[in-house]
């Protein structure tokens, strides 16, 4: 067997909310229930969730905010600024909750989880009814379940249930006779496929596979030599040979990334230098909450390739650190001697970024040839109250005064709604 | 041309060769490929010169750091541990107490009078579980034309309404086919004294 694939047979269920973002935030205004909304991006700018409301009015994901406006004011679409603080609590509730569903679980995204469902001696559709309903009851999101034996069909059979009503959110492409399968296969276009992008799409189509099953049904050979092993993996999967096991531990990441657009355009240096240390300082954070530590920073600035008439202008540059560091004042020290090299007086900058790379686990780094121990120490120690601090008071409770206290770079989010659930003050109004 | 013999040439001439110096040198082993980087290294720190930030090298610890240890003025005794460590237990935990679903408990605050009669004020914090079935008498969460409402719970002989816990307030009735959701169950009052 390619892969050395076991053959005991596997089965997979791929739990995702319905417009997750929209979901969320019905929970708590129940106004919303019924009505065409839209999740907007950090600074307002494109539609990140839609209602399925707004998708029946052709809204595709993405669509900028200004080019929707008249279709908003038609059918009172509602806008919303994203509030990343309640849908992660949400999805935390999410995925704990499915963990007690099947003792093997992979959170691959915000809103979607594999779970193991092998060995479950059972009617497997209405476990998955089972799990539908109790997420509802317990959190209030409404969710599609998938299943299949492999995680190319769990996906499959997910994007079924979601988009025919006739499954009631439930589909079982394992329980199934493979001609029915087929049937399926044949109405459902190629690019649905786990790991099929548009342009692998279009490559596709130039040798007639369009849909599921002619990709099913492809040379397996033949698509190694044209294309590659993943998608020969694709195949097999959507076969029923499963390739791809359940990623039960998150693998650390292997670059940290903070970046925002700035709610408006920013001149100066002072200004963006705060920007810089306040990204630095949040991409520090995680860094120290997967116990890594940066060899090396990234930061950018850039224009707006969007107000075409202003002069553009966008730069980079990566700093090596002569000891990989977890400490934030260093990291933001760096950060900013980078940012100073790159800066030119005279652009409205629209965004800036930082990048944590070559990340290696904090307790085995290099030590420099001229390093002082004592100091290594101090700051681990620093950064310990820091962290514990910010946990336990809210973050920015502490924070490094070159971040800045106004923060007039900051983001536009002109409707964002409470923090109903991580906030004392923002708790959820119930009319008594 | 002068002619030399060989008895001029070679052999100890006093005063030559290194003079003793009082900071004797001693000999360091880098990488090959990184001499040049060190050798440019340590002359930028005898210019005194500053790496830029984010590189800052710390100075060497010229004389080590001292540590002062404190002196015990009294005995330790030993062999005597309280009488109280077979009973240490943890804290009472208000989260363990109070919350029975963790993942279906949410908190909500009280807008308004209408259940005052059952001791749910204005501003009172409620711990509501979505977990729990809601059941006739119970007081929970509805939402009623978009908004979530606390009121009780009645359901008995095919009729279903949310009763007001006070007189100046209207019950809230529902008739066949009409739709309620029930959001959650109260099962404490949380209140400001």
């Amino acid at each position: 067997m390619p892969f050395g694939v076991k053959q005991d047979t596997s089965t997979f269920a791929l739990v995702d909310g319905n417009n997750f973002y929209v979901s969320c935030e019905r929970v708590f205004n129940p106004a919303l229930e019924g009505k065409p909304v839209v999740v907007l991006s950090n600074n307002d700018g494109c539609a990140v969730a839609r209602s399925a409301e707004v998708k029946a009015l052709g809204v595709k994901m993405g669509t900028p905010w200004f080019q929707m406006q008249d279709l908003a004011r038609k059918h009172g679409i509602i806008a919303l600024s994203s509030n990343y603080t309640l849908y992660a609590d949400m999805s935390n509730r999410m995925m704990s909750l499915l963990r007690q569903f099947s003792p093997r679980q992979e959170i691959y995204s915000i809103d979607e989880c594999f779970l193991g469902l092998e060995g479950f001696n059972r009617d497997l559709t209405a476990y998955g009814q089972e799990i539908r309903q109790q997420v509802r009851q317990w959190i209030g999101l409404p969710v599609c379940v998938g299943i299949g034996p492999s995680k190319t069909l769990a996906k499959l059979a997910n994007h079924i249930a979601k988009k025919g009503p006739e499954w009631n959110g439930v589909c079982d492409l394992g329980a199934m006779p493979e001609a029915e399968r087929d049937r399926l296969m044949a109405s459902i276009e190629v690019g649905e496929v786990w790991g099929v992008g548009k342009r692998l799409r279009e490559q596709l189509a130039a040798i007639h596979i369009h849909t599921v099953l002619a990709l099913k049904q492809a040379d397996t050979a033949l698509i190694r030599r044209r294309f590659s092993v993943v998608l020969e993996r694709t195949v097999l999967e959507l076969r029923g040979i499963s390739c791809l096991g359940l990623e039960e531990i998150a693998p650390n990441k292997q670059q940290i990334v903070c970046s925002r657009s700035f709610g408006q355009p920013v001149l100066h240096l002072a200004e963006l230098s705060e920007a810089v240390s306040s990204y630095a300082t949040r991409a520090a954070e995680k860094l120290r909450r997967q116990s890594s530590a940066a060899g090396a920073i990234h930061v950018y600035i850039t224009t707006s390739p969007f107000r075409e008439k202003d002069p553009q202008y966008g730069q980079g540059i990566t700093i090596p650190l002569p000891e990989s560091a977890d400490d934030t004042s260093r990291l933001v020290r760096a950060a900013q001697w980078g940012l100073k090299r790159i800066y030119r007086p005279g652009y409205r900058y629209a965004k800036a970024g930082v990048m944590l790379m070559e990340l290696g686990p904090a307790g085995s780094r290099q030590q420099a040839l001229f390093s002082d121990e004592g100091a290594e120490n101090r700051s681990a120690r620093l950064m310990q109250v820091l962290d514990g601090i910010n946990r336990k008071m809210g973050k920015d409770t502490l924070f490094l005064a070159s971040s800045g206290i106004v923060k007039g770079w900051g983001m536009k989010q002109g409707n964002r709604s409470p923090c109903y659930t991580t906030v004392w003050g923002e708790l959820a109004e119930v009319s008594g | 041309m002068a002619i030399m013999t060989q008895s001029t040439r070679g052999g100890a001439r006093p005063g030559a060769g290194r003079k003793p110096s009082p900071d004797p040198s001693t000999t360091i082993r880098v990488p090959g490929s990184q001499k040049a980087a060190v050798l440019d290294f340590v002359r930028q720190r005898q210019a005194g010169l500053r790496i830029p930030s984010g590189m800052e090298i710390f100075a060497f610890a010229e004389h080590p750091p001292r540590r002062q240890f404190p002196l015990m003025s009294h005995a330790v005794r030993a062999g005597f541990p309280s009488p109280a460590d077979d009973y240490v237990e943890k804290r009472i935990d208000l989260n363990e107490e109070l919350i029975q679903h963790r993942e279906a408990t949410f908190f909500l605050r009280v807008k308004g009078q209408s259940m005052v009669d059952a001791g749910i004020d204005d501003g009172d914090e409620l711990i509501v579980d979505r977990a729990i079935k809601p059941e006739h008498g119970r007081i929970v969460i509805a939402a009623v034309d978009g908004e979530l409402t606390v009121k009780r719970f009645f359901q008995r002989d095919g009729v279903v309404k949310l009763i007001a816990e006070n007189p100046k307030y209207p019950d809230i009735e529902f008739k066949e086919g009409q739709e309620m959701l029930i959001w959650g169950v109260v099962t404490r009052i949380i209140k400001s004294v």
